[in-house]
């Protein structure tokens, strides 16, 4: 009685909020193909205006970095705090800079 | 010395850090938000059905297209709870098996039927305040997707009340049969809406587990009580009574005291014998059922279409 049917592919959803804006990363959703997930992504995401551009990608295709590994790859960074401005000091005086 | 992965997510907690999908976290806290979430996702798919059953005899243009408008949200915001639960390694298909299966429960709240076309409106003032009362801490949740699916929801709940109250003060504005109708709607819906919070504090063991993970924020009780608080107010603008002879204007603690809540009729229906709980799964079955075509024949399309590409 309960035969199961094929999942569609779970999509991830960016929407541009407005022009000027980048994409931003909405949620996710199932559709069977890219023009529906589209479709969805509309009535989910954009019911009252929050968006004039989506962007849809299949969840599969996304990579990401791993958080128990996070201490090692973000470490190269702790140490080089002359990459911030404020790490070196200049005269008041100066100005414009 | 490392500190051990339970450390480390307790002293995310502490410092008000969001837990994200990925990292470590105790089975219980996963098992709770389970629980939770897929019951709050399935409240808001059956949810549609009560109000559903008046849009084809909304009494004016307008009040269709809101209604509409409204059970469209509550899908949407099933789907922002369905997404998020997932993030937890529980697929969609087996949360909707459970619901079907009976093994997960929703808002009792639904399983009340939807008389008279005033039910839509103590259904947008009374259920969907007590949701909101409910759920605004909830964006404050420590599990990130959950509080994210909330913020949305909640932006988008504020409409559903006020739709709702407008239908009530309508109401109460017109004929003498439209403020009876009025007041009866009021009075089958206002307990329910109170047993919407769940058992009281010292009956419900969950909820301290919940609070000190940060799920929740608030007691039953205490949001109970605001609820409380807060209608009270509003009935007046109604010029309506709330059906409790025991509200009372408290000058001690600064709040409403109300009567006992029927707490064998809010087992009772937990336990599947309200008066809509058979009706409410079969309806969501056969629609799961009926609609398994349309999935197939989507997937086969997007299936021939990805092969003649291949062909290209």
């Amino acid at each position: 009685m309960d035969r199961k049917t094929e999942q569609w592919p779970l999509w991830e959803v960016f929407i541009r909020a407005r022009q000027g804006l980048d994409h931003k990363h909405a949620g996710s959703l199932y559709a069977a193909d890219a023009a529906m997930a589209i479709e969805n992504a509309r009535d989910v995401y954009t019911r009252r205006n929050e968006g004039i551009s989506i962007w849809v990608v299949e969840s599969k295709f996304i990579h990401a970095s791993n958080p128990d590994e996070s201490a090692s790859l973000y470490d190269p960074a702790n140490d080089k705090i002359f990459r911030h401005p404020g790490f070196y000091h200049l005269p008041d005086e100066l100005k414009n800079i | 010395m490392h500190a051990t992965e339970q450390e480390l997510f307790d002293s995310k907690i502490s410092q008000e850090i969001r837990i994200e999908p990925k990292d470590w976290m105790p089975e219980e806290y996963r098992k709770m938000l389970i629980r939770q979430m897929s019951q709050h996702a399935h409240s808001e798919i059956v949810g549609m059905l009560p109000e559903g059953n008046w849009i084809t005899r909304a009494p004016s243009l307008r009040r269709k297209a809101t209604l509409i408008a409204k059970v469209q949200d509550e899908a949407g915001h099933g789907l922002y709870l369905y997404s998020a639960t997932e993030t937890l390694g529980i697929t969609r298909d087996e949360t909707i098996e459970q619901l079907h299966a009976g093994k997960a429960k929703y808002s009792s709240i639904f399983n009340y039927p939807t008389l008279t076309w005033a039910d839509i409106g103590a259904i947008g003032w009374l259920v969907d305040g007590a949701a909101i009362m409910n759920q605004v801490p909830l964006c404050r949740a420590s599990y990130g997707p959950y509080a994210r699916a909330m913020i949305r929801i909640c932006k988008e709940e504020s409409f559903h009340q006020r739709q709702g109250f407008e239908i009530l003060l309508t109401l109460s504005r017109g004929s003498e049969a439209q403020r009876e109708m009025c007041q009866d709607a009021i009075n089958r819906w206002w307990w329910p809406s109170l047993m919407m919070f769940g058992p009281n504090d010292d009956a419900s063991p969950n909820s301290q587990r919940s609070m000190q993970w940060k799920i929740k924020r608030f007691s039953n009780d205490e949001l109970r009580q605001k609820f409380v608080d807060v209608c009270v107010d509003q009935a007046k603008v109604l010029h309506m009574d709330l059906p409790d002879k025991d509200l009372k204007w408290n000058p001690d603690s600064g709040h409403y005291d109300f009567g006992e809540i029927n707490w064998d009729e809010f087992y009772e229906v937990l336990k599947g014998n309200g008066p809509c709980n058979h009706e409410r799964l079969e309806a969501r079955k056969k629609a799961h059922e009926e609609g398994r075509w349309v999935r197939e024949a989507a997937a086969a399309y997007a299936r021939k279409k990805n092969h003649n590409h291949a062909l290209i």
